[in-house]
């Protein structure tokens, strides 16, 4: 089995993708001779060439708008959003245009476009190039939203994102780009819709997405010091959201964190709580707890950025929490 | 009077050799040597800001190496009254305007010291995201003229910039509004690693001066003079209440985009040799000798000067001490939300405990995975 960086896992996915289909290219800015400004598309020009592996100029209206143009024509487009604060000038496209067409045509027009982004902080990029956005986004009926977190899942989820029918948001997050993993020689797609569960448990459940994840199973490793047993799950798909995996974990442990990289308030983690209190209600022993960012923008200083965004230790506290013991996170 | 070079390209500097030096009305002696002081202000921060970030001090660095002449020149021919919207690019032109060193470096610091007042400068903040602040100067231009005030506006953006809607919608709103406004772009022909040729099918950037009912002229970015005076006709029509102007002013990023970037993928390396040749500080200078303008004593004196007052800028920077963590929630909104005493009590709570020993946060590392880009 071959070892693949996420940054490779991706790669992977399109290239694959692009050999097997010529109906699939790939543009957006700084992505041909540069390779992108993660280095995700090193490389690609020079197997696929410049007209499917394109260059565009700085226009993140006119990259999701001709890729919705594109996929109206049953081409499979996938874009790249150099920043996910830079969605924003593509939101008319994304929420009102890619979100819509199915629907006011009834069902007779589909948007198989994929827009692949990446954001998130850990490297001190500052307010307007380290926020997670997609609580945003899993807001809009008619969207589909990924974000995955290893390199096998990066893999799968974006080749069944090409071949997903509707619009697909799929989200990276920057400071995974360098996480290896081995993976199966042929890749195997992984279905939306369904969570993964990384670590079983019995006594707390952590729904954890992109980084967090793996700041959870970390905080999962240092819990068993404290004699608990935590399963830790990502639902990988946001959106349509693998409901009945999260149920069915906490009706197992009976408690519940959410933990997301995104502030807390008004988040995605909102949902996964209304959700599983909905359905799990006469199972959970304890209230359950959101691990996310602090309510302010992400400050531009390292050791600011530090204590805004949530690590380890504050999953831990969480984890906790819930069994009644209130230790400080940080 | 700029020569008109092919291309509407308008030049003041000779080249010592077959392409005499012009001169521009209006400016004496001591003009002319102010621009040289600004030139090598710029030139030194940026030298030593590079040098800074290398020592770990600041974060990713937007390079404006080679950018000085279109800076200054453009600076020099607005009133103190007038407004600049800088982008990253010009992320040091404050300090034309009085902002000191130690507040531009604490600025890249992500230091609450690096923040600073507009309007105590008539400098907006830095932009980072492209195009953005184009329709913000637009507006403020658009308000100048509304209250019957004299002062103007200009913008700062790339040739990439060009490509977003901001900057479409921002020079139609000027245009319509008959804001007084520049709009200066630094064609350094390159974005990221995307050259012009990508960027737009227009013959020059100054074309589409045209769809927007404005004029626009070509000057060399390169030369200090041509650009001050291209600048100084802007400002006077939109001072005059004639409307807007698009400025591009030519030149060549011969440094990389930024601190975290890598050219070589994807420039071309002879280019950026040649234009290492003819970098606008060493051309104003050559200029400034043939005109018997600046002896070595008064070079040496500038030199140090600005070396100075940048050792001084760095020292206060580092002098600052380390803000306390209230600010973090402080200035996102201007009376705090609830949440606000609630986030920095907890937070205090979790700073006790680790200044009594307990671990900080794990960080990984270095910007794993920081691109080219970096941050801008
Ligand atoms: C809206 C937006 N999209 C993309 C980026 C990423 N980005 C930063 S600088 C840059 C290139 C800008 O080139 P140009 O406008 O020519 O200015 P220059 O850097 O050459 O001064 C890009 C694409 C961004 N900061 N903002
Ligand atoms: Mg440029």
């Amino acid at each position: 089995m071959p070892e693949l960086s996420y940054r490779e896992a991706v790669r992977d996915a399109l290239s694959r993708a692009m050999r097997a289909d010529e109906d699939v290219f790939v543009m957006g800015e700084d992505i041909a001779e540069m390779g992108g400004s993660m280095g995700v598309t090193q490389g690609m020009l020079a197997e696929f060439g410049a007209d499917r592996v394109r260059n565009t100029p700085i226009s993140e209206m006119g990259i999701v708008g001709a890729g919705i143009g594109a996929a109206m024509q049953g081409m499979r487009p996938v874009v790249e959003i150099m920043y996910e604060d830079f969605l924003t000038l593509s939101l008319e496209q994304i929420v009102n245009q890619a979100a819509k067409h199915r629907y006011m045509s009834g069902g007779q027009l589909k948007v198989p476009i994929t827009i692949r982004t990446q954001g998130g902080a850990g490297w001190s990029p500052g307010a307007q190039h380290a926020q997670q956005l997609e609580a945003w986004l899993v807001h809009v009926p008619g969207l589909k939203v990924v974000f995955a977190s290893t390199p096998a899942d990066v893999r799968g989820l974006l080749w069944s994102s090409i071949y997903d029918d509707n619009p697909v948001i799929f989200f990276e997050h920057r400071t995974l780009y360098g996480l290896k993993e081995e993976v199966p020689d042929e890749l195997e797609p992984i279905p939306l819709g369904q969570a993964r569960v990384h670590r079983e448990g019995t006594d707390v459940t952590v729904v954890a997405t992109g980084r967090l994840v793996h700041e959870s199973l970390a905080a999962a490793q240092e819990a068993e010091t404290h004699g608990l047993s935590v399963e830790v799950v990502d639902p990988r798909t946001l959106q349509p959201l693998d409901e009945r995996a999260l149920v069915e974990s906490v009706q197992k442990t009976n408690r519940c964190v959410v933990a997301h990289e995104a502030v807390t308030r008004m988040g995605f983690g909102a949902e996964v709580a209304a959700v599983v209190q909905y359905a799990a209600f006469d199972w959970l022993d304890a209230p359950i707890e959101r691990v996310g960012a602090r309510f302010t923008p992400i400050p531009f200083a390292p050791v600011m950025e530090e204590f805004v965004v949530p690590h380890a230790n504050d999953v831990l506290a969480a984890i906790l929490r819930t069994v009644g013991k209130d230790v400080d996170g940080g | 009077m700029a020569q008109v070079l092919s291309g509407g390209l308008r030049r003041v500097i000779g080249d010592g050799e077959g392409v005499p030096d012009g001169r521009v009305d209006g400016l004496d002696d001591a003009d002319l040597l102010d621009l040289y002081r600004s030139l090598v202000l710029l030139r030194t921060y940026d030298e030593r800001s590079v040098v800074y970030h290398r020592q770990g001090r600041i974060g990713t660095y937007a390079i404006f190496w080679n950018h000085e002449a279109m800076q200054v020149g453009s600076a020099h021919a607005l009133a103190d009254e007038d407004w600049i919207f800088p982008s990253y690019r010009e992320s040091a032109i404050g300090l034309l305007r009085g902002i000191p060193a130690s507040t531009l470096l604490s600025w890249w610091r992500g230091h609450p010291a690096g923040w600073w007042n507009p309007a105590d400068y008539n400098v907006a903040s830095i932009c980072v995201p492209i195009a953005t602040h184009v329709p913000h100067a637009a507006g403020l231009a658009w308000g100048k003229r509304l209250r019957g005030e004299s002062a103007v506006a200009i913008t700062y953006f790339g040739d990439g910039a060009t490509s977003e809607g901001a900057f479409h919608e921002g020079a139609n709103f000027a245009a319509v509004m008959r804001a007084p406004l520049i709009l200066f772009c630094n064609n350094n022909g390159w974005a990221i690693s995307t050259p012009l040729a990508a960027q737009t099918r227009a013959e020059t950037l100054a074309d589409k001066a045209v769809g927007y009912g404005m004029p626009g002229v070509r000057v060399d970015g390169g030369d200090v003079l041509a650009v001050f005076e291209a600048t100084r006709e802007a400002v006077e029509r939109a001072r005059a209440g004639e409307g807007p102007t698009f400025v591009e002013a030519v030149s060549y990023r011969a440094a990389p985009h930024a601190t975290a970037d890598d050219p070589r993928a994807y420039i071309d390396l002879a280019r950026v040799e040649e234009e290492k040749r003819r970098e606008c500080v060493g051309r104003y200078e050559g200029y400034l000798r043939r005109l018997g303008l600046l002896s070595d004593e008064e070079r040496e004196e500038i030199r140090s000067g600005a070396a100075a007052l940048m050792r001084e800028g760095i020292a206060r920077a580092e002098a600052e001490p380390a803000p306390d963590p209230s600010i973090l929630f402080e200035h996102a909104l201007a009376s705090p939300p609830p949440s606000f005493a609630q986030d920095l009590a907890e937070l205090r709570r979790i700073l006790g405990r680790t200044e009594a020993g307990g671990a900080a946060s794990p960080r990984p590392s270095g910007p794993e995975g920081a691109g080219p880009e970096g941050s801008v």
